[in-house]
């Protein structure tokens, strides 16, 4: 069973351990800039969203190199970059509709989530469980309407 | 069925692929008008820098990919259409038939009608080939006049650098980047690129180019001393590779025309990419867009389509990226403005950085951004869905660094429940 992020914005308190577990993880260096989860905050830091990509199925970034340096990991399903690939481009980072591919002007590469390898350090680090890591079929408001579907019909099959 | 894809780039490769993958059978010919493996000019300028190897510019690496998806790969250029008997007739004599036709040949540069055009020491940055001439031809310390500083040229302008040569840019719009920028944004690229020894002539024409004698070029320049040059890049435009269509009854105006379903006028015959003059959601009008996003697309829905899927295709959005030794820059959709919209600009000359939103009422309709890395993505999520912005358009009107927040409590809300 795939498994995906799930982010409950309610239980977010900003404490930004999720940023350093991610830029610790794929920079080896605490620097929330280089993280591929960010925290947004709204009305004055009253609240905060945890935001990083969904590796939606669409995967305009995929779609869009020229290269083919962004691949997706069949085990977890994660849109990933190979950076020995990448040519540094930036198309990736305009056609992805969610913002969530990223420039890293240090090393002329694009960075993203990549669930580390089914392993995401964020989820790991959340103290709150605003970010979690479930099974995939629990995340997507498709699979919720699948749900949902499959829940009123059970009545029909019983009749 | 046959399917013949003309044209190995992006959108001709995407095609095939996605023919294949659809797997409604079939016999896929991909159709290449240059001896190399499939490749992506883009990658082209990180070859010249010396990034990357010529097989870094291969749109596939896997090992027998296109063997692998049942796509046979032909090096052949095609001279004719023969719509009515479909078939393609090559120029090496040969000939093809076809039930389903895709035109995905791409573009040509063109350069001015100016003498000296055709010497040895003028080249065109296009080819893989285009680039070995280069890196043969050019050694640090020499001078190199690049003609044109439009995307292309802009893109190539970075190669040239990191090849430590003299350069010495030459355009005749008033500013840097014409069709992706303002003269705002297109001073402050050139007021970067002087800064870091690149000299830059805006407004300059070049009347002809001679040989010296010695092996250097005389470039003679509209009212203005002349200069001389070791090499001359020139990146003056490119144009839709249309030639072998005549006689073929397909309608053309700057490409081919298609319709939602990438059909030409002509039954089975199809375009894609840099050829095809595709449906422009922001403008409602048809446009060439020669971007690697536009091609993607195009190469899919088309494939579909010819396998019998209909898809309606709900046009694209012009959107490019650039960076200019460092200087990152973006623009999407209708980045000059739009009729009677209202815009939100933020200029910081001494830093480099300028972001500008236009809106047509509480909508986002183009953007340009100088200096900007992060969520850049997020203008294409609001100009797309066009999203009302409602009480977040009066954010961005005071503060239009405020996208990422507008787009997260906008955008978002539907699915998320935030903001």
């Amino acid at each position: 069973m795939q498994k995906s992020l799930l982010i409950d914005a309610d239980k977010c308190t900003s404490c930004l351990q999720c940023e350093m577990a991610c830029s610790f993880e794929h920079e080896g260096t605490f620097n929330p800039a280089r993280s591929r989860i960010k925290i947004f905050e709204f009305e004055h830091g009253k609240r905060s969203v945890p935001y990083t990509c969904t590796q939606c199925a669409e995967a305009w970034c995929l779609h869009a190199c020229p290269v083919e340096a962004l691949v997706r990991n069949k085990e977890t399903g994660a849109v990933e970059v190979k950076d020995d690939i990448c040519v540094g481009c930036k198309v990736c980072t305009i056609a992805c509709p969610f913002g969530t591919v990223n420039y890293n002007p240090d090393t002329g590469k694009v960075i993203k989530c990549d669930l580390c390898d089914g392993d995401p350090q964020c989820a790991e680090a959340c103290p709150t469980d605003a970010i979690v890591y479930v099974d995939a079929a629990w995340t997507g408001l498709d699979r919720m309407q699948q749900w949902a579907a499959e829940t009123d019909n059970k009545p029909m099959a019983n009749a | 069925m046959s399917y013949v894809v003309v044209g190995a780039g992006p959108a001709g490769v995407i095609a095939a692929e996605t023919l294949s993958r659809l797997g409604h059978g079939g016999n896929i010919t991909l159709v290449s008008g240059e001896p190399e493996a499939p490749y992506s000019r883009m990658a082209i300028p990180y070859l010249l820098a010396e990034d990357i190897q010529e097989d870094g510019t291969h749109l596939r690496h896997g090992k027998g990919h296109y063997d692998d998806l049942g796509i046979k790969v032909v090096h052949e250029r095609v001279a004719s259409i023969d719509s009515k008997g479909k078939s393609l007739a090559f120029e090496s004599g040969g000939s093809l038939g076809y039930d389903k036709l895709l035109l995905a040949t791409g573009a040509t540069p063109v350069r001015p009608p100016i003498p000296g055009m055709d010497l040895d020491g003028v080249k065109s940055c296009w080819t893989l080939e285009d680039a070995r001439q280069i890196i043969a031809n050019s050694k640090p310390g020499d001078n190199v006049v690049l003609m044109g500083a439009g995307f292309i040229g802009c893109i190539i302008l970075e190669a040239l650098v990191a090849r430590k040569v003299n350069l010495t840019v030459i355009e005749m719009a008033d500013r840097m980047v014409a069709r992706m920028m303002d003269k705002t944004g297109g001073d402050i690229i050139a007021d970067w690129c002087e800064n870091q020894g690149v000299k830059v002539m805006i407004s300059t024409r070049v009347n002809g180019v001679s040989e010296n004698g010695d092996g250097t070029y005389k470039l003679e320049l509209e009212g203005k001393d002349s200069i001389n040059a070791d090499l001359v890049v020139c990146a003056t435009g490119v144009k839709s590779n249309m030639e072998f269509l005549e006689g073929s009854g397909i309608e053309t105006d700057m490409g081919v025309l298609i319709n939602e379903h990438m059909e030409t006028n002509v039954p089975d015959i199809y375009a894609a990419g840099d050829v095809a003059a595709g449906f422009d959601f922001m403008t409602d009008k048809h446009d060439v867009h020669a971007i690697q996003p536009t091609a993607s697309e195009h190469g899919r829905c088309a494939a579909r389509n010819m396998a019998g899927d209909r898809t309606a295709y709900r046009g694209s959005l012009v959107m490019n990226t650039l960076n200019t030794l460092g200087l990152i820059s973006t623009s999407y959709g209708l980045w000059d403005g739009a009729e009677g919209g209202d815009e939100s600009i933020s200029v910081d000359k001494e830093r480099s950085k300028y972001l500008r939103l236009n809106f047509k009422d509480d909508v986002l309709v183009g953007t340009l951004a100088l200096g900007m890395t992060q969520h850049v993505g997020v203008m294409r999520g609001l100009i797309q869905t066009k999203t009302p912005l409602g009480k977040w358009k009066d954010v961005l009107m005071e503060d239009p660094h405020q996208i990422m927040s507008a787009y997260l409590a906008c955008a978002q809300d539907a699915s998320r429940r935030i903001g």
